[in-house]
Parts: C-alpha cells; sequence; structure tokens
C-alpha cells in the first residue's frame, strides 16, 4: 500500500518539476516587454472605456499617452483637466489645460411643438428610421426621438423624456465623450463649452428649410431671420443656411438673444427664474 | 385626411405564419400519441400528462412574472409542448412531486435561465428527463406493464432493458428474444415503457403531419434513425448472438421520439440542412453508441443533450450555399 | 418542370387587382414637380429657370456626368420656380415646378400610333440617342440604362435578358405594357440588342401571365434572336441576379456585375421606352403606373406624365379609401411607404398601393426561435437572423464576413419570419455601415 503513495508521490513530483522547467523556459522566451508606466497611467484613467478620447478604451489610451512626447492632443474628457494632469505629472510631461465641454441638442421639437405628420412602424432606432425616410414630422432635420444617444451613452447622462419627443442632457452626468454625436443619424448633438452651474443658450434647432417651410413644421423652429445676429454685441451668432448658430466660445450668456427670438428657437437652461423685468424686456421687443 | 399614414421599411406585407400557430401544430402531432398512450396506460397517463403540462405552465408564468419580471409568455404554445415532451419522457406510474420537479428542471433550468424561447441551447423536456434520471433513477425506470396484457400494477422492465441485460451478463440473443414483443406490437405500440415513445407507427404519423405543415424538414429525423439503423446493422452482422436485430433498435425506446419529436426542435438544432444532417448522425451515433457499449439501456436523451451543445458550433461553421460563392 | 432560381423564394399572395384593366391615359394635371434626381447617379443640373416656357420633351435639366441622365419637361407650361420639395423619402430635393397651359409637344416627336419595326442607326448612336432621352432602368432600380449598354472593359455580354416577370404582389404596370405594346417592345428589345451587339434576348415571364406568354411567344416568331421563357411564379424572380439564374442558369459572382456571366438584364417597361426614343424620338417623360389596392374602387393602370402628383393618381383610381393606412410607392415587398400624397411620380414608380389600416401596421415581434425560415427563403443563400444579430449588435466587421453585402433587400426574411421579426431593417443598416465602412477603407 505505501509503496503506491511513493510511487504517486514520485511520479506526481517529476511531471510538476518537468513542467515548470518547461514553463520558465517558454515564459522567458515568449517575454513581452512592457513599458510599467502604461499600467500607471491606466489607473490614473476613470476607466470608463468610453472611447471619448478617440482610442479604443482607456489601455489604448495610456499606450498613447505613453508614446506621445506632447499631451497636446490628448485628452481624457471623462478625467477632464484634473486627470490629465495626474497622467502628465506621472510621464513628466506638461498637461494642456481644456476647456470642459458638454453634449448640446439642437432640437426642440418636442411633441406639442412639431405636430406629427405620419407613423413609422418599424424597428425603434433613429438609423433605421432615418434610413427609410425624413421623420414622423414634417421636419426633415429634426429629432426622430427612438433614442440611439440614450443607447450610446455610457452615463446614464440622457432622458429620452418619455412622452416628449426629444431627449434631454443630463448635464451633470455629461462627460462630452461624443458617443451620442456619432450616433444621432440627424447630427444633432454638439460638444460645446461647459458654462459653470452648466447653463446653456443653443439655437435648438437644425431646419435649414426657408422661414415659412420650418415654422410650418415646427412652432418653435428657427427661421432664419437675424435678429439675434443683430442683438448679439460679441458677434457670437451667425446665421448660415436659414440658420442661427451660436459660437459657445464668444457667448456671454447676456439672453439678449433669447428675448428677441420671435420663435422661441434659442432656449436657455439651468438659468435661474427671470425676474419680472424680464418679461417687460420681452414685451417691449415683440411690440 | 385626419388619420395619419404609417411608414414603414419594406416589406409591407407578412406571411400569416406565426410562431403560435408553429407551436400549436407540434402539439396537434403529438394528440395521437398521447390518446394511445392513455388507451394502453389508462388515466395514469393523462394524470402524469396534466401535471406535467399544468407543472411547466405555472413555472413559466411564476418565474417571468415574479423572478425576471417580465411579461409571461405562456400563450406562445412553447412551455405547452415542454409539458407534454416531459411527460411523454417518463413513465405512467411516476409519483406527482417528481413530475413536478422535473417540470421546474426542464422550464427553470433549461430554458428560462438562458434566456427564454429561442435563447436555450438544450431541448428543456430533455433537461427535465435527464435531470430526473439521474436523481430518481428508480422511479424512472420502473415502468407499469402494459395494460393491454392484462396484468396490472405490476411493473416490468423495457424491451431496450432486456437486452441491455443480456449483453451486460453475456446471455445469448436467443436466449431472451423470447421475452420481447413482437415487431409488430412494437410498431404499434404494444409494448411497456415511457408515455409517448411505446408507439412507433404514431409518432411516424405525427412526424408526417409536421412535415407536411413544413413544421420540420425530413434531414434530422432520417439523419438520426438511418445512422442508428446502419450501425445496428453492421453489429448485428458480425455477431447477431451479442448484438441484436436492428428493427428492436429502431423500435423501442425513444428514438423515434427523440428523432421526430425532440431533436426537431427548432431552437435548439442546427439551421443548415447540412448542419441537420451533421446533428442527425451525431445523434445517431452517440446513442448506439450508449445502447451497445454504454451502462444505461438508453441513451436518445443524453445523446440530443450532447449534439444540441455542439449546434452553435454546427452553426458557426456550416453555412447555406451561398448564391454567387465558390462553387 | 418551370424554370426558376435555384435558391429560396418565397411566393406572397398576388393579388393582381388590375390585372385586365387596359392602360389609360391620366389626364395631364394642373402643375407638376419634376425632381432632376429621378435615378441612381449624379442628380441632373437645371437648365431652366423661374418664367421660362417649356414644351413637352424638352431638356430642363442636364445630366451632370456618365453615370447620370437628362430630365425632359413632361408638360408644356410656364417654369414656375426651381425650388426644394421632398421626394418620396421625405427628404428635400432640388426639382422643377411647372405650371401647365396646353399640350404642346416638341416637334421631333412622332405621335402617331403606328409601329415602326426598322431602324439603321450603328450601335454608337443608339446609346448616344438612349442617353439623350433620359431613359433609366423602368423596373424600380432607375439605373441609366446606356451606362449598362456599355459594358467594363474586357468584358463581353453574350446575351440580353428582358424582365417581365413583374414577381411584386399587386403590380401589373409591365404586364399589360407587353399585352398592349408586345411589338413595341420586341422592337426595342432588337435594338437593346443592337447597341450591346449580342445575337440573343430571352423575355422571362412569370407564369401567373399566361396571357403574355402566349401573345409575345407568337410575336417572337417575326423576331431573329428573340425568345420567351416562362418562369415558375417565385418571389424574388424579378432580382437582375435571380433572373439570370433562372434563365441561364448562371450564378453571378458575389459582389461582381451581370455582365460577368455576360448577361445583362432590362426591364420591359426600359425596351418599349428605348423603342420610343430611337422610333419615335421620344424622351421618357411619361410611364405606365399601376394604382391598386384592396380597398380602392378602381384599380387602374395609367399613363402618367412623369411629375404628377400622387392624389391625382389616387382620385382617379376614385379617390383614397377611408381606411387607407399606407401608401406604398411601389409593390409591398419592396417599395418605399411614403408620408405625403404629394410626392410625384417619377421615372422609378411602377405602381402606387393603398393599404388598408389593418393591414398597415406590422405589430409586436417576439424572440427568434431559429426555424430557419428565413435562411431557407434567402435567395442570396444568407443567414438572416444571424445578420440581424449582427447587425443590432453593431458587430460589423463580422457582417462583412457574412457576406451582407450580397443582400438584394428582396424582404424574403421578414416576410417569412413567422415570429414577426424585423429582419432586413437591422440587415439594411448593418449593410449600410458595412458599406460605409468599406468605402473608408478604400480611400
Amino acid at each position: 500500500m505505501s509503496i503506491t503513495i511513493v510511487y504517486t508521490i514520485a511520479t506526481l513530483s517529476i511531471i510538476g518539476t518537468a513542467a515548470a522547467v518547461i514553463l520558465y523556459f517558454v515564459a522567458q522566451k515568449f517575454k513581452v516587454f512592457e513599458d510599467p508606466r502604461i499600467d500607471q497611467v491606466e489607473e490614473a484613467l476613470p476607466s470608463a472605456n468610453c472611447g471619448g478620447c478617440g482610442y479604443a478604451g482607456c489601455r489604448a489610451f495610456a499606450e498613447a499617452c505613453v508614446k506621445a512626447s506632447d499631451l497636446g492632443n490628448l485628452n481624457c474628457p471623462v478625467g477632464g483637466n484634473e486627470t490629465m494632469n495626474d497622467v502628465a505629472s506621472l510621464l513628466g510631461l506638461e498637461a494642456v489645460k481644456k476647456d470642459p465641454r458638454v453634449a448640446y441638442i439642437r432640437c426642440n421639437g418636442t411633441c406639442d411643438h412639431r405636430p406629427k405628420t405620419s407613423n413609422f412602424d418599424g424597428a425603434t432606432t433613429c438609423a433605421i428610421s432615418a434610413s427609410v425616410y425624413s421623420g414622423e414630422s414634417d421636419c426633415e432635420f429634426g429629432c426622430l426621438g427612438h433614442g440611439d444617444c440614450v443607447d450610446s451613452c455610457e452615463f446614464d447622462a440622457i432622458d429620452l423624456r418619455a412622452g416628449m419627443g426629444v431627449p434631454l442632457i443630463l448635464d451633470d452626468k455629461c462627460v462630452a465623450c461624443g458617443a451620442c454625436v456619432e450616433a444621432c443619424p440627424k447630427d444633432l448633438i454638439e460638444l460645446r463649452k461647459k458654462f459653470p452651474k452648466n447653463r446653456k443658450i443653443v439655437v435648438a434647432c437644425r431646419n435649414e428649410a426657408k422661414g415659412g417651410v420650418a415654422r410650418k413644421a415646427c412652432k418653435v423652429a428657427c427661421i432664419g431671420c437675424g435678429k439675434c445676429e443683430k442683438e448679439c454685441k460679441f458677434d457670437a451668432i451667425t446665421i448660415v443656411n436659414n440658420l442661427a448658430f451660436i459660437d459657445s466660445d464668444k457667448c456671454k450668456l447676456c439672453r439678449k438673444c433669447v428675448a428677441v427670438c420671435p420663435t422661441n428657437a434659442i432656449i436657455e437652461l439651468n438659468f435661474p427664474p427671470r425676474k419680472i423685468k424680464v418679461v417687460e424686456k420681452k414685451e417691449n421687443s415683440t411690440a | 385626411m385626419n388619420k395619419l399614414l404609417t411608414v414603414s421599411p419594406s416589406p409591407h406585407v407578412h406571411t400569416n405564419d406565426t410562431t403560435q400557430k408553429i407551436m400549436y401544430r407540434v402539439v396537434y402531432a403529438m394528440l395521437p400519441v398521447l390518446v394511445w398512450s392513455v388507451f394502453v396506460f389508462g388515466l395514469d397517463a393523462l394524470r402524469v400528462t396534466l401535471i406535467a403540462v399544468v407543472a411547466t405552465l405555472a413555472f413559466e408564468y411564476l418565474i417571468q412574472k415574479y423572478l425576471i419580471k417580465i411579461k409571461p409568455t405562456i400563450t406562445d404554445g412553447s412551455a405547452l409542448i415542454t409539458g407534454i415532451l416531459l411527460s411523454f419522457n417518463v413513465p405512467s406510474n411516476l409519483p406527482w412531486w417528481i413530475i413536478v420537479i422535473g417540470a421546474l428542471a426542464a422550464v427553470g433550468i433549461g430554458k428560462l435561465s438562458f434566456g427564454g424561447l429561442g435563447a436555450n441551447i438544450f431541448n428543456p423536456a430533455l433537461v427535465g428527463r435527464v435531470f430526473l434520471l439521474i436523481s430518481f433513477p428508480v422511479q424512472m425506470t420502473s415502468w407499469p406493464v402494459n395494460t393491454q396484457s392484462g396484468v396490472d400494477a405490476v411493473t416490468a422492465a423495457t424491451p431496450l432493458g432486456v437486452i441491455k441485460e443480456s449483453i451486460l451478463n453475456g446471455v445469448p440473443i436467443s436466449d431472451i428474444i423470447g421475452k420481447l414483443p413482437s415487431p409488430v406490437d412494437m410498431l404499434i405500440g404494444n409494448i411497456g415503457g415511457s408515455l409517448g415513445e411505446i408507439s412507433a407507427i404514431l409518432i411516424i404519423i405525427g412526424g408526417l403531419y409536421m412535415l407536411w405543415k413544413k413544421v420540420i424538414t425530413w434531414h434530422i429525423p432520417v439523419a438520426v434513425i438511418g445512422t442508428v439503423a446502419v450501425i445496428a446493422s453492421i453489429f448485428w452482422l458480425i455477431n447477431p448472438e451479442v448484438y441484436i436485430n436492428p428493427v428492436y433498435h429502431l423500435l423501442t425506446g425513444g428514438l423515434m421520439l427523440g428523432a421526430v419529436f425532440m431533436a426537431t426542435d427548432m431552437v435548439t438544432s442546427p439551421m443548415t440542412p447540412k448542419g441537420q444532417i451533421i446533428f442527425g448522425v451525431g445523434i445517431g451515433v452517440i446513442t448506439i453508441s450508449i445502447r451497445l457499449f454504454g451502462s444505461y439501456p438508453e441513451g436518445i436523451s443524453f445523446a440530443i443533450l450532447i449534439m444540441n451543445a455542439f449546434t452553435p458550433l454546427i452553426n458557426n461553421y456550416v453555412k447555406p450555399k451561398r448564391f454567387g460563392g465558390k462553387q | 418542370m418551370l424554370k426558376t432560381f435555384k435558391l429560396g423564394g418565397v411566393h406572397p399572395p398576388e393579388n393582381k387587382l388590375s390585372a385586365d384593366k387596359k392602360i389609360e391615359i391620366l389626364p395631364i394635371p394642373k402643375t407638376v414637380f419634376i425632381p432632376v434626381a429621378q435615378h441612381i447617379g449624379a442628380p441632373a443640373t437645371p437648365t431652366v429657370k423661374r418664367g421660362d416656357e417649356v414644351k413637352v420633351g424638352q431638356i430642363i435639366a442636364k445630366s451632370s456626368s456618365f453615370v447620370s441622365t437628362n430630365i425632359h419637361s413632361s408638360v408644356s407650361g410656364k417654369v414656375k420656380k426651381v425650388d426644394l420639395s421632398g421626394d418620396s423619402s421625405g427628404y428635400s430635393k432640388q426639382g422643377i415646378f411647372i405650371d401647365v397651359s396646353g399640350d404642346e409637344w416638341i416637334e421631333d416627336i412622332d405621335r402617331s400610333e403606328n409601329l415602326v419595326k426598322e431602324f439603321d442607326l450603328d450601335g454608337r448612336k443608339i446609346v448616344q440617342k438612349i442617353q439623350d432621352a433620359g431613359i433609366v432602368g423602368l423596373g424600380g432600380a432607375t439605373f441609366p440604362t446606356h451606362v449598362k449598354l456599355v459594358p467594363p472593359k474586357g468584358m463581353k455580354a453574350e446575351v440580353l435578358l428582358i424582365n417581365g416577370v413583374e414577381c411584386e404582389p399587386y403590380l401589373t404596370s409591365d404586364h399589360r405594357l407587353m399585352l398592349e405594346k408586345g411589338d413595341e417592345i420586341l422592337v426595342g428589345t432588337q435594338i437593346l440588342m443592337k447597341a450591346m451587339n449580342v445575337e440573343k434576348a430571352v423575355i422571362g415571364i412569370e407564369n401567373n401571365k399566361p396571357d403574355a406568354i402566349k401573345l409575345l411567344s407568337e410575336k417572337v416568331k417575326n423576331y431573329k434572336g428573340l425568345s420567351v421563357v416562362a418562369l415558375k411564379v417565385q418571389y424574388p424572380q424579378g432580382g437582375e441576379k435571380q433572373l439570370i439564374n433562372a434563365v441561364t442558369g448562371k450564378e453571378v459572382p458575389s459582389g461582381g456585375l451581370p455582365i460577368a456571366v455576360g448577361a445583362v438584364v432590362s426591364n420591359v417597361g426600359t425596351a418599349f421606352a428605348v423603342y420610343e426614343a430611337i422610333q419615335k424620338n421620344k424622351p421618357l417623360f411619361e410611364r405606365v403606373v399601376t394604382i391598386t389596392g384592396k380597398g380602392v374602387a378602381n384599380p387602374s393602370n395609367f399613363k402618367v406624365r412623369i411629375g404628377t402628383a400622387t392624389t391625382e393618381l389616387i382620385e382617379a383610381a376614385g379617390g383614397l379609401p377611408e381606411n387607407t393606412g399606407k401608401v406604398i410607392s411601389g409593390g409591398p415587398m419592396m417599395g418605399r411607404a411614403i408620408a405625403s400624397l404629394d410626392i410625384p411620380v417619377t421615372k422609378g414608380t411602377s405602381g402606387i398601393l393603398l393599404m388598408p389600416e389593418q393591414e398597415s401596421v406590422r405589430g409586436d415581434y417576439i424572440s427568434c426561435i431559429r426555424c430557419s425560415r428565413c435562411v431557407s427563403v434567402c435567395p442570396m443563400g444568407l443567414e438572416p437572423y444571424l445578420l440581424m444579430t449582427l447587425g443590432e449588435k453593431h458587430v460589423f466587421d463580422r457582417l462583412e464576413d457574412e457576406k451582407v453585402m450580397d443582400c438584394i433587400e428582396c424582404g424574403s426574411c421578414s416576410y417569412t419570419c413567422p415570429s414577426n421579426r424585423p429582419l432586413l431593417d437591422y440587415i439594411r443598416f448593418g449593410k449600410a455601415k458595412v458599406g460605409q465602412i468599406m468605402r473608408s477603407r478604400k480611400k
């Protein structure tokens, strides 16, 4: 009996030793050198793997950072300046300060603003709907409301607002990774400057049709009248193709354009409610 | 016009066929077999079937509603098929609580844990049956004697059991052939066994009905039965004293039931005709191997489950003939 | 045994309600909107401006590149404006609005009905004339015909297939044309044969049109190199690749053009348009359109001027039925549902189909039960269930390996799916994405 045990122990030991020796040599042979800083940089990143930096994930971004000689073109929008400072100090490089950005939706064609003129019955994704036809309303530029952006968002930063027809960006959660920008087949979402307290002023319309056509399709369409362009003291507004565009880098959030817009196509978000003074101003401007 | 037009991608017409209709056609195909089992085993057979069906439906409803919290889909007919098939695979004198456990294994483990209809890898009814076979081997392998032969409430081995005994104990076939029912009795179903497996002819009729209604294609049943017939014949020709006539292999046990009703389950079988033939041949080979060389008398359920596991692989490698592809 | 294509296919209810209705001429509307992009390829460039007087048959937009065609005025009158308006997809496209006055044709056009059989132009001149006349494939694909007639270098056409299959349910415009303009189609076919320098032409007709088969089989005896083949009724036999397979038994290689197996396919409508262009100097400005549907009072076949609004057609067929839920431009399998009835008839409009409400909505879909019907009906030998899943999950590299680009979007898979899954929706989406990826890779 005992001799069996001895044999067993002996055989197993020999096999074990042989395997260990083989493993050692194989490991030596196939050793891959990897810069240890890649791991350190990856540690510093938010590991959301969202792709907002333009790389396939945090690891790929970390590799790019380690290889780069300066960080000017590399930015992790999720971590922001803080993370990039950490990365820079790890690599002994200089971080380039970038303004934080946030997603803006350029459509406000909710169901009460934009009458439905047909029903879409197919796979409920925006991409498929957009390839079939222009959409359920007469506005061929507006939001389709099936929520491809919501599905694309890894951070739950977009709320489809059931029944409203147009989603809403939850600014606190948005990290400006840009996934929704890619996902929207109507090109309605844009990354722009993030203002203090998430304040936003945006031309919530993409309709390039002539004023009358646009207005007929949607009550809050930009008709390209140019009032806002004249009103703006900072040259932040330009009109191209019957459509106003606010340059967020020049905008000072004075909100004058909001007041003059005859169709309420320019909207303000996250501002404190206006005082009575503002209402008077509105009356003046319409008078 | 105040009504809105609907816009959808083409095509704008759709066949009248629905998944539900397909499922109920399978149920219709199984009815003759069920009726025969009631005729042979008496109301006990009906009792087993009813318990199995009610239990599978109930478990599907309860699990979907309260555990995974989705809209229950018990009306689509798939759980009904699972229930009937489970009952077809057990003896008629099985205690009710064992059937309920089997139903739970079938629906819970076999189907819903994979994601419900269409997502399961293994045939749910067979998962239930094998679960019971391993857990309750005694109850699952004592079959009541066919009431047609006059003796009630006595259990006896199935023909396959007798054959297995002879192989294991080295008894020559000529000594046991007299104990076995005649091929005609086996064809009609005048033998003992699980509820649904006894009458080969009624199973074939059910299969033909499904073939006619385009629920199944011929590939899988023909491949399974053909493989078993070929291999069994070869061994029989080599040594007829050890290996029995292939007719017994074809007509006894669950081979027909498995080949026609269980291997053809759409969800767990390959998509292409070529793949289906590979699948069927695999089932045939494994079945006959277990019958001839394994310790279980019957192997079709294991064979189907094993080949079910290969289905995704077969689907991945066996592609349909592409139009304009390389000849 | 009747010939048909080898792989897959379905047979939806035919519902050819207007099959015995003679082609009638639709009255000229008061205004027309003629889009400048009615074909595959570059949009034509408008050559008229607001206020210009135009005559029927006059060029109003010029072909802007080789794969493009001329657009001719279908009416006489005054150009109201050149502006954007929604096309069948709902997106705004450029087009020409014309206010109609009278019906004055340009002088070159021979308006008589008599049959002219003889022609003595050489191949190059024929192609040129076809190009000038703005002829495109009238089966629905609207590919410029003159491009098809000039094979790529090193390839030679051996046989011309004339597509009289009309496999789409409901549609009857080709059927009627074959019955009423049989000789003209055959002369047109001979012209096309001469243009391509081929000796043989085969007209494929599905067996649900026995009258057309009989008539044309009689008539082809008077023409050299022509024959008629009766085909088993099977959708999508009208697909180019399927028709070639059905008639010649050859398979167009994956990703290749029909010319790779020496075949060129043209629709019967196109053959008729070619006849008119060469023998009568008449450019393409009108076509036969079927207006049909189960609730339609008078399902009919109309000869319609390009640019006529859909509403006019519907009015002429007895008005819009109360319970209309969907309006389809084209057939029910591959046609496009339209959201507005103002969109005009274009060169590619083969029919207008009004679907009752109860047939308009698809309803919910359930899980795939892997019944493999989509695989068995796919005429291209693809696996639609797999392609849909891959499209849904955005696995585009795998989609390319699974030959998604071979899909002809016939819709047989979605039609046949018992679980009512939107297979083609996702396959089309995947195809578009893979196409984008492939194009960006080439750059």
